[in-house]
C-alpha cells in the first residue's frame, strides 16, 4: 500500500487556491520564516519550482513570516498560507523544513526532514535532475526547526479543532464583544463565584489527567438524569480550577455520590442544609498536595478546594441542581460551595479511615459524606484524660440537630492532634472512643420529653401513658456506633476537635459511599 | 472570540438573558436604522408616531454605516450614554 497523503486546500499571498493533490505530481516544501534551515533550502525549494511537470508549493506557518520569505529570497513558487496549521497538522509536522513529493494521487514518493546534502543531491537526482545548483555552497548537514505545531499550547488547540478530537461537548463561541466571565455567570454555569472558562485546550489538558474514554459515562446525575461523561466532568473540573491529577477523585466522587446509597438526588434537593462532604485516603494526598494539617477544613489548599468545587459544579451543571429548582435547603450551607479534605493518617495512631471500611492502607480512596452542619468547634482546653475528653466531645456531640433528638444517624468526627495524643496515651481505639461518646450522651426518654423548656420527640400525653420502666430506658444518642466516623486532621496546636451533623441516615436518607481513587 | 465547552447536559438552548421591561417609556429613544433599505422610511413613520404619542419623550436618530457589519463600538457606546430605550429596524 503507498502512504496516501491528507488533502488540502490553501491559498497563497494573492488569494489563489492551490489544491493537494493536483494534476501530476507536486512537491510540498513546510517551512517558516524564523528558522535558519528553512531560509538555508529556499533557494533550493525555488531551484525546484523551475522544474517541468512539477506543482512545488510551500505552506508556511505564520503569514507575516510568508511574506518575509517571498521577499528575502525572491520568491516565484508559490507560499500558501497555513497560519491555522491545518495542513501541518494533518500532515503531523514535526520539524520544517519538511519536503515531501507526491504522485498526483497523493501517494508519497520521497521526502526530506531539515538538511543533509547528501539526501537532498538524491532527491534532485530524482526529481529535478535538470536543475542547476552550486552544492559547494551548502553545508553539509544543519538540524531542522521544530514545526509551529508542536508548541504545547498550539498542538492543543490544534488536537482540540481536529476532526478525530477527543472532545463531544457543545462549543459556545463568546462574542469578542462579550465578557467571558459575565457570559458564564448569565448563562448560571457558576456558583456565584467566577470560573475558569473551560477551553477546548484546557478541558484536553484535563482529560490527560485520567486514562479513562472521554466519552465514558461515569455516572447518571439527578435531578436531570444526565450522562455525566469524562468529558463533561472535565468541563466542570477546569471551571472549578482543578489540575488534570484532580480529576481521578472528581470521578471516584461522582461514583460514590450517584449510588442509591448515597442517594444525591435527596441530599441536595432537602430543606435541610445537606451538602455532599469528600474525605480523601491514601497515597494520592500527598501525591495532589492536599492540606491535611493547619487549617484543614478551611480555605487555601487548591485541590482541597477545587476538588470539592468541581463535584459541585458537576451537580449543578450536568445534573441540573440549582437552589430554586430541585434544590430546597432553607437556608443552604458554604459546604455546598466546597468542602472535600484529606486525613492525616500518619499523625493517626488509629487505622484510617479508608482502612476500617474494608480497603488496603495503600489504596487511594474518596468517601461521601451527607452533613447538614459544621464543622462545629468543639472546645476542650482542660481535660488531658481520654476518659473525660471523650466525655466532653460526647456532651457536645449530644446537641446534633436538637439536643433532645436521639437514635440519630451519622456525623463526622475530626479529631485534633493534640487530642489525638491524649486518646492515645489514654489507651483509646476510636471504638474506645465511640463509646466513650455514646455512653456520656445517652439519656432516658423521660429526658426527651417535651417540656415548657423545650421540645422534644415525645408529647408529654404520650409519655403519660408509657409505663415507668419504659421511660427510664436508656436510648442513646447515635442509632449505632458505626454512625460515628472519626478522622484525625488539623495543626499540632490547639486544643479542639471538631464534628460535622449528618443528614437523615441509613436507606431511606443517605449513607455514606467509599470509591477507590482509579487513574 | 472565546470558545468554551458547555458544561452543561445540553438540554437547553445557549441563550442570553434580555434586560427586564420597563414599566414606562420615558426619558430619551434611540432611532437605529442600520443602513438596510427604506429602514429609514420605517423610522421616520415610528418617530412621528412616538413624537405624537410621547410628546416628553427625546427621539434621537442614529445609522450604522452598513448592515453587513455589527455597529461601531463608539457608535454603540453613543448609543447607550445617551438613550433609555433603543429601537432598531432590523431588515427590509
Amino acid at each position: 500500500m503507498s502512504n496516501v497523503l491528507p488533502a488540502f486546500s490553501l491559498q497563497d499571498a494573492s488569494g489563489a487556491d492551490h489544491s493537494f493533490p493536483a494534476a501530476g505530481r507536486s512537491i510540498l516544501a513546510f517551512v517558516k520564516e524564523d528558522c535558519p534551515t528553512c531560509n538555508l533550502v529556499m533557494p533550493l525549494i525555488e531551484a525546484l519550482h523551475g522544474e517541468p511537470d512539477v506543482a512545488v508549493v510551500a505552506p508556511g506557518q505564520t503569514t507575516k513570516g510568508n511574506a518575509i520569505l517571498m521577499r528575502r529570497h525572491a520568491l516565484t513558487l508559490p507560499i500558501l498560507d497555513d497560519s491555522a496549521l491545518k495542513a501541518s497538522f494533518a500532515f503531523n509536522v514535526e520539524t520544517v523544513p519538511l519536503v515531501i513529493a507526491a504522485d498526483a494521487d497523493g501517494a508519497e514518493e520521497g521526502r526530506l526532514v531539515g538538511f543533509d546534502k547528501g539526501e537532498w543531491q538524491a532527491f534532485f537526482a530524482r526529481f529535478a535532475p535538470g536543475a542547476q545548483v552550486d552544492w559547494d555552497a551548502y553545508p553539509d548537514w544543519r538540524p531542522g526547526c521544530g514545526s509551529l505545531t508542536q508548541d504545547p499550547i498550539v498542538a492543543e488547540r490544534l488536537q482540540a479543532e481536529a476532526e478525530n478530537s477527543p472532545l463531544r461537548a457543545r462549543r459556545i463561541d463568546i462574542a469578542q464583544a462579550d465578557d467571558v466571565h459575565e457570559f458564564m455567570f448569565d448563562q448560571g454555569f457558576t456558583d456565584g463565584l467566577p470560573v475558569v472558562p473551560p477551553t477546548p485546550e484546557r478541558v484536553l489538558r484535563m482529560l490527560a489527567g485520567t486514562q479513562r474514554d472521554p466519552q465514558s459515562v461515569v455516572a447518571t446525575l439527578p435531578p436531570h438524569m444526565a450522562p455525566a461523561t469524562v468529558e463533561k466532568l472535565a468541563v466542570n473540573a477546569v471551571m472549578a480550577g482543578c489540575k488534570p491529577d484532580h480529576l481521578p477523585v472528581i470521578i471516584a466522587a461522582i461514583e460514590a455520590l450517584c449510588t442509591d446509597e448515597f442517594n444525591v438526588h435527596g441530599v441536595m434537593a432537602t430543606t435541610m442544609a445537606a451538602s455532599p462532604v469528600l474525605v480523601v485516603n491514601g497515597p494520592i494526598r500527598e501525591r495532589l498536595g492536599m492540606n491535611m494539617r493547619l487549617g484543614v477544613l478551611g480555605q487555601g489548599n487548591r485541590a482541597n478546594a477545587a476538588i470539592g468545587r468541581g463535584v459541585r459544579l458537576a451537580l449543578r451543571n450536568i445534573g441540573g441542581a440549582r437552589p430554586g429548582g430541585t434544590e430546597r435547603s432553607t437556608f443552604g450551607n458554604p459546604m455546598k460551595f466546597t468542602m472535600c479534605f484529606p486525613e492525616w493518617e500518619e499523625r493517626s495512631g488509629w487505622p484510617p479511615m479508608h482502612v476500617e471500611r474494608g480497603f488496603q492502607p495503600e489504596d487511594s480512596v474518596v468517601t461521601a459524606f451527607a452533613l447538614t452542619s459544621g464543622p462545629q468547634l468543639i472546645v476542650e482546653q482542660v481535660a488531658r484524660q481520654a476518659a473525660q475528653l471523650g466525655g466532653s466531645l460526647g456532651l457536645t456531640m449530644a446537641s446534633m440537630h436538637h439536643p433532645r433528638a436521639y437514635n440519630n444517624g451519622d456525623c463526622l468526627l475530626v479529631v485534633s492532634p493534640e487530642h489525638l495524643d491524649a486518646f492515645i496515651e489514654g489507651g483509646y481505639s476510636k471504638d474506645d472512643l465511640r463509646e466513650r461518646i455514646q455512653s456520656v450522651s445517652a439519656k432516658t426518654l423521660r429526658e426527651l420529653v417535651a417540656d415548657e423548656s423545650a421540645g422534644g420527640p415525645l408529647t408529654p400525653e404520650r409519655a403519660a401513658a408509657m409505663p415507668k420502666e419504659a421511660l427510664d430506658r436508656t436510648v442513646r444518642k447515635f442509632a449505632s456506633n458505626d454512625n460515628i466516623h472519626i478522622v484525625v486532621a488539623g495543626s499540632e496546636a490547639g486544643s479542639f476537635s471538631a464534628f460535622f451533623h449528618g443528614w437523615a441516615s441509613g436507606p431511606m436518607g443517605s449513607i455514606p459511599v467509599s470509591r477507590k481513587i482509579e487513574s | 472570540m472565546t470558545t468554551i465547552l458547555d458544561p452543561t447536559d445540553e438540554r437547553v438552548p445557549v441563550r442570553r438573558s434580555i434586560t427586564p421591561r420597563p414599566e414606562r417609556i420615558e426619558g430619551n429613544v434611540a432611532l437605529l436604522d442600520i443602513s438596510k433599505p427604506r429602514g429609514n422610511v420605517l423610522l421616520d413613520r415610528l418617530e412621528a408616531l412616538l413624537a405624537e404619542r410621547l410628546p416628553d419623550v427625546t427621539l434621537n436618530r442614529y445609522a450604522k454605516p452598513t448592515f453587513t457589519k455589527p455597529a461601531p463600538a463608539e457608535l454603540r457606546s453613543e448609543i447607550k450614554a445617551d438613550n433609555h430605550f433603543v429601537i432598531e429596524a432590523l431588515a427590509d
